[in-house]
């Protein structure tokens, strides 16, 4: 692998000059590096671009890496990997994404990951998108993640995009069955000329699901950020969808969460705060000896972290 | 010591809330500074911590003039502020906001010791963010342990009491005996409270932005007493103060 993608992975995932356990390592639409192990099975698929990952039922402790590299400008890299996650396992899946460039032509990835939980898995996705290089070049990033849960499986899904990022694109569904549970951490920070957009849509299709989001962004200078979710009840259930959000410079942040509860037992609350970052927070950390800008950067810290 | 001398400190429109205050404060003393609300006890408060800069007069902290520093300036310089309203924060950890007191990371012991004085359990809070979730006398101790964290010369509480319950009051007293006791630089808390000036060395009564009158806590609380005007359904609380 070039030297650029290993300062990508190094941003994205927890590649630190290895992977622990299972990994593939994309990078400009090719493989620089796949392992297996005893439990967790990757092989490329046959018609079009990606991958199949198969954890075994009963798989206890192990992570899975599946970062993807974009190195440089006119690349435009498209990927379907599909996670097969048997019952009862308890797997981290890391897959980061990077995408790089310096001559002025745009670089895009666009992964889309389909998971499906058998019952009682448990699964933690960790997706951490960042862009880098000085071109005028546009990076683009645009996640599609779809997730089917069944029943008493568990999915933590904790994404952020860390910076860099001209256009994103960030789409999420999920079904959810009897018993189980998924919880979404999202973080997101945009500058300059950036724009975000974020959708998510879960249907709470049986008893005694639950879904948590939790969406937590920052938009400086002249970004722009949408932000939908939508919560669907079809049975008794809880689902839960904040948005917060710190607006600064003249960015613009939309935020629509939307509830449908199509059963009287469907339990779902929706929350959502756009606002400066307050003056009395800047106050309290001046008085414990920051200056205005470290505050401000201590606070948004706290805020995506 | 803190000294200020000939204070004045006024609203847009000219009104005036401090009037040419003076007051010296000397090193290892407990001073309560009370009076009628309107009457510039809060405003003092912050003129001494920076938030606001003074229209007029001088303010020296161990004889170095800190008139002209801004909040950033005169915390470094050794004065701490604790918030009648502690802020809360989305992200931020009660660790971590104890630490950015501190300057530097702490060890748990360290982080104990320091939240052990306002009466928290380090092992149930380190972790837990700063936000709505604490109550009010959560955040109030919270709010205490940041300023002790710094061990600054002049530490300033304005209204400790606002907005906790009883229960947690009477806990509070508790933490600011514990304080006076090991009082190493000057302290100064803004209060209503009876059982706030009656730990304290000195008391010094407002009112409409001057020193009305100051002396030892004995001497003063009879006079605050009855200088207050205090009914005795209004003083159950022990607010000393009609609104």
């Amino acid at each position: 692998m070039n030297e650029i993608t290993q300062k990508l992975l190094k941003l994205v995932s927890n590649w630190d000059g290895m992977f622990q356990g299972a990994y593939n390592i994309r990078e400009d639409g090719g493989c620089a590096g796949r392992q297996s192990s005893a439990n967790v099975h990757i092989s490329s698929k046959t018609d079009v671009p990606g991958l199949d990952i198969r954890i075994l039922p009963g798989t206890a402790g192990e992570t899975v890496s599946i970062p993807a590299c974009v190195t440089h400008g006119d690349i435009d890299d498209l990927v379907y990997n599909d996670f097969y996650v048997g019952e009862n396992a308890d797997i981290t899946i890391v897959a980061g994404c990077g995408v790089h460039t310096e001559n002025g032509e745009p670089a895009r990835h666009n992964g889309i990951h389909r998971f499906f939980l058998e019952r009682g898995a448990k699964v933690k996705y960790i997706e951490k998108h960042v862009g880098t290089g000085n071109g005028d070049g546009i990076r683009s990033i645009d996640p599609v993640t779809e997730i089917h849960l069944a029943e008493n499986a568990v999915m933590e899904m904790d994404t952020s995009q860390i910076g860099g990022v001209d256009r994103s694109t960030r789409t999420t569904n999920a079904t959810l069955a009897a018993g189980a549970r998924l919880v979404i951490r999202e973080r997101l920070l945009t500058d300059g000329e950036e724009t975000a957009d974020t959708q998510f849509q879960v249907e709470l299709n049986g008893q005694d699901s639950a879904a948590d989001i939790v969406s937590r962004s920052v938009a400086k200078g002249a970004s722009k950020q949408s932000y939908t979710s939508t919560i669907i009840g079809n049975a008794p259930c809880s689902g839960h969808s904040e948005c917060d959000a710190i607006i600064d410079g003249s960015a613009i942040v939309d935020a629509a969460p939307k509830l449908c509860a199509h059963n009287a037992d469907a339990a779902l609350i929706h929350e959502a705060a756009i606002g400066k970052i307050a003056g009395e927070q800047i106050l309290k950390l001046r008085t414990l000896g920051l200056t205005e800008e470290e505050a401000e950067a201590k606070i948004i810290e706290g805020f995506l972290s | 010591m803190l000294k200020l001398e000939h204070i004045s400190w006024g609203v847009p429109d000219g009104r005036e809330i401090l009037r040419d205050l003076s007051l010296e404060v000397p090193d290892g003393k407990l001073v309560v500074i009370t009076g009628p609300n309107g009457s510039g006890k809060t405003t003092l408060a912050r003129v001494i911590a920076g938030i606001e800069q003074p229209s007029a007069g001088r303010i020296f902290l161990d004889g170095r003039d800190i008139t002209n520093l801004d909040i950033t300036q005169r915390a470094k310089a050794g004065v701490s502020f604790a918030f009648q309203q502690p802020v809360r924060f989305k992200g931020i950890t009660v660790r971590q906001l104890v630490e950015t007191a501190a300057g530097n990371q702490l060890t748990e012991k360290q982080l104990c010791d320091i939240l052990g004085k306002v009466g928290i359990c380090a092992r149930d809070y380190l972790d837990r963010e700063v936000n709505a979730t604490l109550s009010g006398g959560e955040m109030k101790r919270i709010e205490i342990a940041t300023v002790l964290a710094r061990h600054t010369r002049l530490t300033v509480f304005d209204e400790p009491e606002a907005g906790i319950d009883l229960w947690s009051f009477k806990n509070l007293i508790g933490v600011f005996q514990k304080l006076h006791t090991d009082l190493k630089g000057t302290m100064i808390i803004i209060s209503h409270q009876e059982r706030i000036l009656r730990i304290a060395d000195e008391i010094i009564m407002l009112a409409n932005g001057s020193i009305q009158d100051r002396g030892p806590a004995d001497v003063m609380l009879g006079k605050v007493l009855s200088a207050g005007g205090v009914s005795a359904a209004c003083c159950r609380g022990e607010e000393l103060f009609c609104e």
